[in-house]
């Protein structure tokens, strides 16, 4: 089978969602999203709890809320939708790209597209990828795999349960496991500050007197076919355990939340060249990656705390998608963005003078009563005094205009 | 009568499993009892998935003996099995004047073994080789016969093709009780109170080998768990290497190997630490220290970083036997060893079953060749994923359009689809290692995060186990076991 569309859109959680809707009020029609589960809205429809949607649509709810109301858009409107869809391979063309798609309904489709747009999302960093010492019982698993366990499947892993790192999921389900019964035992934290939100610490942790335990790591798995115990350490400055104050949790499961990463193993197939930072896809200020008409936005761009930033994000570049497969415009005059002190990194990675821009950026590590600075040369074009600045809550900032003769936009925090 | 055999095997790894396949070329009433949920489960899992040219082996030892025939007989097995296999070559790399010096001892030793084409060749020529090899190598001494393997692959290959033809399995059956009827027959009693009986025993239960041999009396010899940790690295990686990297040994092991799979992904390890614990399968800080030092010893790039997971194997060496293979019969009549197997196991298998059969045959058991017998093994679905692999688009597309479940993508990290899974359940792997040994689902770089909902929901539906009892590898390990909808957690 073979297609033919002007706008091909990998992943339907929420930036593929809102980059078609984008492309769509934007003037483009023969726009097609594919989804690899059996339903759109990606990783929303397993988050239940609410907090989304606070910026974009002033009220509070849940991820599957938030994914409805772009589903809802959809409604009437010429976007094709294709889920229990995979794309194996992209390849680029002169003026245009072939995306192989396995659909379950359809079989192996041709599709050929003038833009595509990577929207496949993140993943959660595993066991592996930390090597945590022990065995390889039962029971370990990744918290994003326990929150579809419990809430889109209605089972718990289990009973008596440890969380290590405390990234945003593991904190709701810190939470989501406590109010099904289960005793959540310790958040344990390799950082001496925490990796997800603070309101989630309060709200997840806080009001549960779930135990954080800040500077601490786990140094051992025990139990062969079920996880029967866990070692903590405290750690010295050099991140090795302190032996001499281990101590020892009991508990039959033991969840993950140590970071996630964009999935981009498609993208890098294509050979779209990555930033070694996020993770993401190197774009200009279009969101346009090195490969012309390849586009990206969402979490496989980089990590966002908010959804609500995942939206707005992927409306920009489904807005630069729709100019690009117009006009062909390809940016010409870009100008570096550098990051320095305190700044993990800044996206965009470059801006186009005379235009505004929007940098998003996080930093490396808390800092207190500092001021976040944009300087294009010398000329500040952008200062915000910030009280407190934590790596876990992205910072988005507007940039009115960026100066015409500008050679480099600096990032940093003093 | 029901559960009687001529010959019951016990332990189903590598060994007990070249056994049984063996003997299922003739017209002989065979069984495998096996005390994990699946096959391969204990040792062989965790094999570093070598088959040795054999120049490490002693003259004079039973694995001198049996590992280079075993090698030999592995193109003809994996033209039957269909088991991936590639004879990639080792080198045993030397950095100085005194390893030089040991190329040589294991250059001759193995001559004395009839190790072929062997060489010792220079710096230039292992660089030009493999050239993410540590540059200030001296020499090495290549052996191109030396293959990888897939172990658990191989394992199930030939359990599978054991069973088409007429080889009974019994799985979750672990041994508790040997005991002689008056017939002369044995009795073997297993944890769950089911009864086998059998004229001989094999015993091939690797790790628990002499408890076995225990309870008919023998005492003779001892298992020592010698554990090992490995590492697997992401594919993204790369292709590193291509033959397997050895350094020059010392006493107790072959050394820490950068060993590349038949998978694609390169392994680094394993470490050697003779330990009590039979069910120490953890790894450790100190372990994975050892292996990444020794590694980037031989190849600089090879990074902790990449580490996509981890696991143990414990090799089961026997003690009181000068470390040697125990094979052949005891002083029980019709009890016979195939123990304290370890490496060079794996490459001796072929060759240890053979011996085996004529053991078994000299015995007094009379056997013909089975008219029928099949040595192909079936299978459909793990070929066709080749076609994707290799980008065959529309030849893949002609498949899809008659079996859907080709189109529908399981684990998109090694691009496993349903119908491997099926395929793989069918088999008789009902836990959700055994799935991800048999398929490659949840092997990659995302570890299960994503497919392992998927491959629950397809074991429920194939075999009507409840999702709450999905186990991991076996009882015990359920993924899930608390339903909420049913009242929630206590």
């Amino acid at each position: 089978m073979t297609k033919n569309v002007d706008a091909l859109i990998i992943g339907g959680g929420p930036a593929g969602l809102a980059a078609a809707i984008s492309l769509k009020k934007n003037g483009i029609d023969n726009i097609l999203i594919v989804e690899r589960e059996d339903c759109l809205g990606g990783i929303l429809l397993q988050c239940i709890h609410n907090g989304f949607g606070l910026h974009r649509f002033k009220e509070e709810l849940t991820g599957p809320e938030y994914a409805e109301k772009y589903i809802e858009m959809l409604e009437g409107t010429t976007i094709e939708t294709m889920t229990n869809t995979c794309a194996i391979e992209i390849v680029n063309e002169e003026n245009s790209k072939t995306v192989y798609l396995m659909s379950e309904k359809s079989g192996l489709i041709e599709a050929k597209t003038k833009v595509v747009i990577l929207a496949m999302g993140c993943r959660e960093r595993n066991r592996g990828n930390i090597a945590i010492p022990g065995t390889r019982p039962a029971g370990v698993m990744t918290a994003g795999l326990a929150q579809k366990l419990v809430n889109r499947y209605g089972y718990m892993p289990g009973k008596e349960v440890v969380i290590l790192g405390s990234g945003d999921i593991g904190l709701i389900m810190a939470r989501r496991m406590t109010w099904e019964g289960a005793k959540v035992k310790a958040v344990v934290e390799l950082q001496p500050y925490p990796g997800g939100l603070n309101r989630n610490i309060a709200q997840c942790l806080n009001d549960y007197n779930i135990p954080l335990y800040l500077s601490h790591t786990i140094t051992a798995i025990r139990g062969n076919s079920r996880i029967t115990e866990v070692d903590i350490a405290p750690i010295n400055e050099y991140k090795e355990p302190k032996k001499e104050d281990t101590f020892t949790l009991k508990c039959d499961s033991l969840l993950l939340s140590v970071g996630l990463l964009p999935e981009n193993e498609l993208s890098q197939l294509a050979g779209v060249n990555l930033d070694r930072v996020t993770g993401g896809p190197l774009i200009d200020t279009n969101y346009m990656t090195n490969i012309s008409g390849v586009f990206a936005c969402g979490n496989v761009l980089h990590v966002h705390d908010l959804v609500d930033w995942v939206s707005e994000e992927s409306e920009a570049a489904g807005k630069a998608a729709a100019d690009y497969i117009r006009n062909q415009t390809i940016q010409k005059n870009k100008i570096a963005v550098r990051v320095g002190n305190l700044v993990r990194y800044a996206l965009p990675t470059v801006l186009e003078p005379g235009k505004p821009g929007i940098l998003s950026l996080r930093v490396i590590a808390p800092a207190e009563n500092t001021t976040l600075y944009v300087k294009a040369d010398d000329e500040i074009i952008y200062k915000k005094g910030h009280k407190k600045i934590f790596p876990s809550e992205m910072q988005r900032i507007e940039i009115k205009e960026v100066p015409q003769k500008a050679k480099m936009i600096h990032v940093y925090l003093e | 009568m029901k559960n009687d055999f001529q010959v019951i095997v016990i332990g189903c790894g590598v060994v007990g499993a070249s056994i049984a396949r063996e003997l299922s070329r003739f017209d002989v009433k065979v069984a495998i009892l096996e005390k994990e949920a699946d096959v391969s489960f204990g040792t062989s899992k965790a094999n570093s998935g070598i088959i040795h040219a054999g120049f490490h082996s002693t003259k004079g030892t039973l694995m001198a003996r049996f590992v280079v025939p075993g090698n030999r007989k592995f193109d003809r097995l994996c033209d039957e099995l269909e088991f991936p296999f590639e004879r990639r070559g080792e080198l045993m790399v030397a950095f100085d004047d005194n390893e030089l010096r040991i190329l040589q001892t294991y250059y001759k030793m193995g001559l004395d073994n009839k190790v072929p084409y062997m060489d010792l060749i220079g710096k230039e020529r292992v660089l030009e080789m493999e050239p993410n090899v540590n540059p200030e190598v001296e020499g090495a001494l290549y052996a191109p016969t030396a293959g990888i393997i897939c172990p658990y692959e191989y394992c199930f290959s030939l359990t599978s093709n054991a069973q088409e033809n007429g080889v009974e399995l019994f799985l979750n059956k672990k041994v508790t009780w040997i005991g002689k009827q008056g017939n002369g027959k044995f009795e073997i009693e297993t944890e769950d109170g089911s009864r086998f009986t059998s004229d001989y025993i094999v015993n091939a239960a690797g790790l628990y080998s002499d408890e076995i041999a225990k309870y008919v009396g023998i005492t003779n010899f001892r298992i020592v768990p010698r554990k090992g940790e490995e590492y697997l690295l992401d594919r993204r990686v790369g292709k590193l290497i291509h033959r397997v990297i050895f350094p020059c040994p010392t006493s107790t092991s072959k050394g820490m190997l950068v060993i590349p799979t038949v998978d694609g992904p390169v392994m680094v390890g394993p470490t050697a630490r003779d330990i009590e614990d039979k069910d120490d399968w953890a790894t450790t800080r100190d372990g994975l220290k050892e292996v990444f030092t020794h590694a980037q010893r031989m190849v600089p790039s090879v990074k902790t970083s990449d580490i996509i997971t981890s696991f143990v194997g414990l090799r089961p060496a026997a003690v009181g036997n000068n470390g040697d293979f125990i094979i052949g019969t005891t002083t029980v009549p019709g009890f016979i060893n195939a123990a304290g197997i370890q490496s060079p196991g794996l490459t001796a298998s072929p060759a240890i079953a053979e011996h085996i059969r004529e053991v078994i045959n000299k015995e007094g058991l009379r056997m013909e060749l089975k008219p029928h017998f099949n040595p192909k093994r079936r299978r459909v679905a793990s070929k066709v994923r080749h076609m994707l692999e290799n980008r065959q688009y529309s030849q893949y597309g002609e498949i899809v359009k008659k079996d859907k479940t080709y189109s529908k993508l399981v684990c998109r990290c090694e691009n496993v689809t349903e119908a491997e899974i099926v395929e793989a359940i069918r088999d008789g792997h009902t836990t959700l290692d055994g799935i991800k040994f048999a398929t490659r689902a949840g092997t990659g770089r995302c570890q299960a995060g994503f497919c392992t909902t998927r491959v629950m929901e397809i074991l429920h539906k194939e075999t009507g186990i409840p999702f709450e009892q999905i186990t991991k590898k076996g009882k015990g390990s359920e993924i899930a076991p608390y339903p909420i909808k049913k009242g929630g957690v206590e």
